[in-house]
């Protein structure tokens, strides 16, 4: 009984020997960069214009133009 | 959360190469280079041609990021795949991932060394500063950060390629196929770079799916 116990407790602590090998979400920042967001520049004088650091109206004005590119519903 | 997207359509391109054009040209993109390409499958072969513009697909599921072994991948918030190009040691194994070969590696010196990779950005830079020297450099123009969609999706004469969030260019492509009876419903490339959208993020499912479509 005592040597199954002791295999068991071997079986169960193994998984804890496993040494972390990917980039981890809190080493984020240190290691691969965090990119900065669209919406929080300032919109260019002659280009599309957006509240900086709104993101749903960066959103809005983005899906303006994505559906600019559907010919179809220019004319209606 | 919008989850950027390419769609091709094939009825529509005429391999103009106006895609591939103004994706060099936007990002200064170096010779050797090509983040963009118009493949043509069945040329000459008359009725049964097809073109269709290639690039860095944006997967949701992206192999790439899943094999990089110094993990230099991430993913915007909306939904572009980006790299590190500080933390890429070119070793190739995105580009043997890659199913639409996007990843390209420029000839940085004698012997076939190869530089660090080099993909499409769907015009939304890299990790340094938004319209940064630096981030032109590496990566090329931030036109997301300017509120724009990128180049070659907002350059193409027969709007055969459409760039966006993938529902809304889906519908586009979904009227389109409704309009023209049905042809070319299989969008090319939709199964394996959209997949499924993420649980609770809603939006609508693709057009079709494209099983074994090449």
């Amino acid at each position: 009984m005592k040597r199954l116990l002791l295999a068991a407790a071997l079986i169960a602590l193994g998984g804890c020997m496993e040494v972390e090998q990917t980039v981890s979400e809190k080493q984020i920042g240190q290691t691969v960069k965090r990119d900065t967001m669209p919406w929080n520049n300032e919109p260019l004088p002659n280009g599309p214009k957006w509240t900086k650091g709104d993101r749903n109206s960066w959103e809005e004005q983005i899906k303006t133009r994505q559906l600019a590119q559907n010919e179809r519903s220019r004319g209606r | 959360m919008a989850r950027m997207k390419f769609l091709c359509d094939a009825e529509r391109c005429i391999e103009c190469n106006g895609c591939v054009t103004a994706c060099k040209n936007e990002n200064e993109v170096p010779w050797g280079v090509n983040r963009r390409r118009v493949v043509t499958i069945n040329d000459g072969v008359v009725g049964a041609e097809k073109s269709i513009s290639v690039a860095c697909m944006h997967c949701s599921d992206a192999p790439c990021m899943a094999v990089c072994p110094v993990d230099c991948f991430y993913r915007t918030a909306d939904g572009v795949v980006l790299h590190d190009k500080d933390l890429c040691i070119g070793c190739g194994y995105c580009f043997y991932a890659c199913p639409f070969g996007a990843p390209q590696f420029p000839q940085a010196g004698a012997f076939g060394l190869r530089g660090k990779m080099d993909k499409c950005t769907f015009c939304a830079g890299g990790p340094e500063a938004d319209r940064s020297e630096a981030e032109f450099k590496k990566y090329g123009r931030n036109r997301l950060s300017e509120g724009k969609l990128p180049a070659c999706a907002e350059m193409c004469s027969t709007k055969a390629l459409l760039g966006g969030d993938g529902d809304v260019i889906s519908d586009i492509y979904r009227e389109r196929v409704g309009r023209r009876g049905n042809k070319g419903a299989e969008a090319w490339g939709w199964g394996s770079a959209y997949g499924q959208p993420p649980k609770g993020a809603g939006g609508a499912a693709p057009a079709a799916p494209a099983p074994g479509k090449s």
